[in-house]
């Protein structure tokens, strides 16, 4: 018996039949705050043959309090989440082939992203993206896990293409604003209470124990001592647009995107150029210099400093201006900088 | 006053409470994406201003949040 694996093996869900499924399949994982460094080093210590997982920010102190692979060198140097996750986790278990990647993931990227994985786990922080990860799961018949929490309250809900009703289904329209871990915070076992249950019903689905998979829509409340489910099959919906009978998949097009995001618990907008980009930072580091201010610059990303704002560039072309939420505030300061 | 089982907690509620949006007003989550389910029923978001509690009722509540 492999001896990094034998406990999980003894346990009779997964077995050593259920272990070697288990080292041959991919997760893509969407998101490397909270949730996701949770649910990736649980699968990665599990032995999931191959692991994706995407991430657009970088590591900052205020992560370290729930995110559990960063550390405060990773902060000071600004190292972009997938990067530093994927050290970590490779430190972990270098059996499993750890994929990270930097990236902001929208309709464009999902579809390469997550054709081959066997599973999606939501590790995101917002509902447009879980729409496109919603979408994208029904059309090439992946079982995806959404999660998602605030302060000490959390819920998930597992959703299996033409079985389960889909997130469509639940919610017809994508929730605007709301609590976030910006206005509201949240604490680590409140985390690690969603992450428990999304792993769990991974390592089911994964394993290929489909009766096992929790068929209800889960919550709880670990300050308010609150748990409770509820049985939400007969919300499945014969014509809806993204798991019903004619599927159009509406959040795979490109007009229901957003360009611009307010990051959640970042007091941060996000601003991502329409088409493509490979940013030339040391071309950009020149010309900043010349505004003044202080610049900062890493392999991935450039800092910049200047009458009090904090301005971020990505190789990749996006840009996070911190310190606001107004996204047109925000896309002034992004042409200022960029023309 | 009347006690209603919300998530499982026994919750005293003014009699001025008498439907679904009252009870959802009440805990402050009216604003919410939720799932509410009376006595193993869900009731649809069309109808909590006209879905009435009673005393004794049990009512299961999730609503939905972004953060992870």
């Amino acid at each position: 018996m492999n001896e990094r694996y034998s406990r999980q093996i003894l346990f009779d869900g997964i077995g050593v039949y259920g272990q070697q499924k288990l080292n041959v399949k991919h997760v893509c994982i969407i998101g490397a705050g909270a949730l996701g460094t949770g649910n990736a080093e649980i699968l990665t210590r599990a032995g999931v043959g191959h692991l994706t997982i995407v991430d657009r920010d970088y590591v900052e102190t205020s992560n370290l309090q729930r995110q559990q692979l960063y550390t405060e060198q990773d902060a000071v140097w600004r190292i972009p989440k997938a990067v530093a996750a994927e050290k970590r986790l490779k430190a972990i278990n270098p059996e499993v082939e750890v994929n990270a990647k930097i990236m902001d993931v929208t309709v464009e990227e999902i579809d390469s992203l997550v054709q081959d994985a066997d599973l999606i786990i939501d590790a995101t922080d917002n509902f447009d993206i879980r729409f496109l990860i919603n979408d994208i799961a029904q059309k090439y018949k992946i079982p995806w896990i959404y999660g998602g929490c605030v302060s000490s309250y959390g819920l998930s809900f597992t959703i299996l293409p033409d079985e389960t009703p889909c997130l469509n289904c639940l919610l017809e329209t994508i929730p605007l604003g709301g609590a976030t871990c910006d206005t509201v915070g949240v604490i680590a076992p409140a985390v690690q209470m969603v992450v428990a249950y999304q792993s769990t019903e991974a390592l089911k689905i994964l394993v290929e124990d489909v009766e096992a998979v929790r068929r209800k829509l889960v919550s709880f409340d670990l300050w308010k001592n609150e748990q409770t489910s509820i049985d939400v099959s007969q919300l499945k919906k014969q014509h809806c647009p993204s798991c019903g009978e004619s599927p159009t998949y509406p959040y795979l097009s490109y007009e229901n995107q957003t360009k611009t995001a307010v990051l959640c618990g970042r007091n941060t907008v996000q601003i991502r150029p329409p088409q493509k980009v490979e940013r030339d930072l040391t071309e950009l580091v020149s010309q900043l210099k010349k505004q003044g201010g202080q610049v900062d610059q890493n392999p991935f990303l450039v800092s910049y400093h200047f009458e009090n704002r904090r301005v971020v560039f990505f190789k990749d072309g996006r840009v996070l201006i911190h310190g606001m939420k107004d996204i047109v505030e925000a896309k002034k300061i992004y042409h200022q900088l960029l023309g | 006053m009347m006690v209603i089982h919300v998530n499982g907690e026994q919750r005293e509620l003014s009699n001025e409470i008498q439907t679904v949006s009252d009870l959802l007003n009440q805990f402050e989550l009216a604003d919410k994406k939720i799932i509410v389910e009376l006595n193993a029923n869900i009731v649809d978001s069309s109808q909590h201003d006209e879905t009435t509690v009673q005393d004794g009722d049990r009512v299961e509540l999730v609503h939905f949040v972004g953060g992870g």
